[in-house]
């Protein structure tokens, strides 16, 4: 009877409560039930909010079985897997599987291909929609601007597999890249059959894919910089570059700033789809990957294990890569993305 | 003096700024120009590397030959269906979680947060997920490509953010005239979130339209191959990666089929981007505000 009551009185409260974004700084005489929320029970919360929580079961199952049991699934690193057995393995062997593929020459080539690969997309790929955003923004003609933009953010939504498919018709023996180098007198190259051609088509293909869809961030943040600041800038005699210098960089710094931790993130993860698609045989020697080789090893040649313990050390590398530099970003710049 | 000096600077960087975003433009629509060229022109004019950004030997025979083969037409259906089904499920998880998670004091709320936003910078990595769908019966069915990405923690993130704008007021209303949470979000916050759930709507259809290495990893029959799947088979000749060692030139799929494959792929979302690009912007900025 006494939890009817309880049930009764507090459920309005905690229906208009929560779902008020401002919480905290409402005056408690707006909510009469607000002032019990810090030293809420579970129980409490889970009767007044059980609706609110059920909503949460479905996706909550998928993160439980499509997330976190592959994390679980890792132990097959270090244990015996056989297929078509247990997802979780047979028995423990330990370290064999690590010990194993730091000691496979080809473990530490692929690992310096995508040391290789990844420098250069960092390189190459982050930078770029800074400057195009600089010169964008600079373009006074507002439909001139709205026309480069969409322009610009097109290759983003193509399927990586049609992406894939441009670049070796582009770079094919009849393709475009190839009449001019027959226009010039030369002799057609067939790149995408040659190791030393593959890192270039790679990182030109991530620019023209990634370039415009990145500068959407830094043209949003350069349309909150004060105008104030140009103006005081101009007083003080500065002239365009030093504006730029002045007050657009450091306008846009916390931007790229997270942007490149979530970059440095991704690092160990380089284009695995794209080289997928891209590389053959032929371009082994530059082109695969921790993730290709990890790929074949596992999926086509069946070493689960094996391929998991690789996997794992890539996901862990990642992951500590991240956290890293959010780090040292907090420490340095006062930005970080948590 | 100064003014006049600074004026011309301005001018010759104004013209110079032109002449480089025309180049990126340019760059950028090239390869989609070239490849309509080549879809329309004839198989020996490709061969002999005479197709550029027009089409030579014009003709739609290609075209006819791609949309008479059942095998393209079957998995493009395929892919229509996949991205229907897939983008309802995830709409609908998502939205669901978002909701609960724009509740700024719901006990527990940062625990929830954390386990989304956890799986951002870890996953269990590709080999135990292998391991988990085969083991789950899920191969060769649309299951593996649309529950392991029913839920993007980007998409779930800027609906959270977008959620947490609304006014309370309304919600509190309702409440207190004894709506329950179910009905609140069907009948007052849904409403009034069109824009973010056009948004939405967009990321996860296209990402599903676009999806390729689910069905690659999970998919073994022909009939079940989504249409992306139908062109990778025919690039993968032609970068050699099925069979290497043998003539080049016998592997190659004729040119105009794989470029007809391609723009057929990509039309429906050409079609689209034009009127729907300003929500894909919206959701970006969305998802940029820290939640």
């Amino acid at each position: 009877m006494r939890d009817q009551l309880d049930d009764a009185v507090a459920a309005p409260g905690a229906v208009s409560t929560s779902s008020d974004p401002r919480g905290a700084h409402r005056p408690s005489s707006v909510r009469p039930s607000g002032k019990r929320y810090p030293s809420r029970t579970w129980r409490q919360a889970l009767r007044r909010d059980w609706r609110l929580y059920s909503l949460a079961i479905l996706p909550l199952l998928f993160f439980a079985v499509f997330r976190y049991l592959p994390m679980i699934g890792n132990v097959i690193a270090f244990r015996k897997f056989e297929p078509g057995g247990s997802v979780l393995g047979e028995e423990w062997v330990g370290l064999r599987y690590v010990r194993l593929f730091l000691s496979d020459p080809t473990f530490w080539h692929v690992f310096t291909n995508t040391l290789i690969l990844g420098t250069l997309t960092l390189l190459f790929c982050f930078p770029m929609p800074i400057m195009l955003a600089l010169l964008i923004n600079e373009v006074r003609h507002q439909r001139l601007k709205r026309f480069v933009q969409s322009v610009s953010y097109l290759p983003h939504f193509l399927s990586m597999v049609v992406v894939a498919g441009l670049i070796v018709e582009l770079v094919s023996v009849d393709g475009p890249v190839n009449q001019i180098l027959r226009g010039a007198g030369g002799d057609p190259i067939a790149f995408i059959q040659q190791p030393e051609w593959f890192r270039t088509i790679y990182v030109s293909s991530e620019m023209w894919q990634t370039v415009g869809w990145g500068t959407i961030l830094y043209l949003a943040a350069l349309t909150t910089i004060d105008d104030q600041l140009y103006e005081a800038a101009r007083i003080d005699g500065a002239g365009r570059w030093r504006q730029t210098w002045h007050v657009t960089l450091p306008g846009i710094r916390p931007t790229a700033v997270t942007l490149l931790i979530l970059n440095i993130g991704a690092f160990m993860a380089v284009g695995f789809e794209k080289i997928l698609l891209l590389y053959n045989p032929l371009t082994y020697p530059t082109a695969d990957v921790i993730s290709t080789y990890l790929y074949r090893m596992g999926v086509v040649s069946n070493n689960f294990s094996y391929a998991a313990a690789i996997g794992l050390l890539e996901a862990l590398i990642g992951l500590t890569l991240v956290l890293s530099a959010n780090l040292i970003s907090r420490r340095a710049v006062g930005t970080s993305l948590w | 003096m100064v003014t006049v000096d600074r004026g011309r600077g301005h001018r010759v960087f104004q013209w110079v700024n032109g002449v480089i975003l025309t180049g990126v433009v340019i760059v950028t629509l090239y390869p989609f120009v070239n490849i309509v060229a080549r879809s329309l022109s004839d198989e020996n004019a490709i061969r002999s590397g005479q197709v550029n950004l027009i089409p030579r030997g014009f003709t739609f025979t290609t075209y006819e030959y791609v949309v008479s083969d059942p095998t393209f037409w079957t998995n493009y259906r395929n892919t229509v269906v996949y991205t229907v089904v897939a983008t309802l499920i995830a709409m609908f998880l998502t939205t669901c979680y978002a909701y609960v998670l724009s509740k700024k004091d719901l006990k527990g709320r940062t625990f929830l947060i954390g386990i989304a936003v956890f799986t951002m910078f870890f996953s269990g990595g590709l080999i135990p997920n292998y391991v988990l769908i085969t083991s789950l019966g899920m191969k060769d069915a649309i299951w593996a490509i649309v529950l392991p990405n029913a839920v993007n923690v980007f998409n779930l993130l800027i609906m959270k953010t977008f959620f947490e704008g609304l006014p309370a007021e309304l919600e509190e209303a309702a409440a207190i005239d004894g709506m329950s949470t179910y009905g609140i979000l069907l009948r007052i916050v849904l409403p009034l979130s069109k824009a973010v759930i056009a948004t939405m709507l967009l990321f996860y259809a296209v990402a599903f339209w676009n999806s390729w290495f689910a069905a690659f990893l999970y998919m073994s029959q022909t009939d079940l191959f989504p249409v992306t799947i139908f062109l990778r088979n025919l690039i993968a000749g032609a970068t050699g990666a099925s069979s290497v060692g043998a003539d080049a030139m016998d592997l190659t799929v004729a040119a105009n089929i794989k470029s007809v494959t391609m723009v057929l792929t990509i039309l429906p979302i050409l079609g689209i981007y034009p009127f729907v690009q300003r929500y894909f912007i919206t959701g970006v900025m969305l998802g940029a505000v820290k939640g």
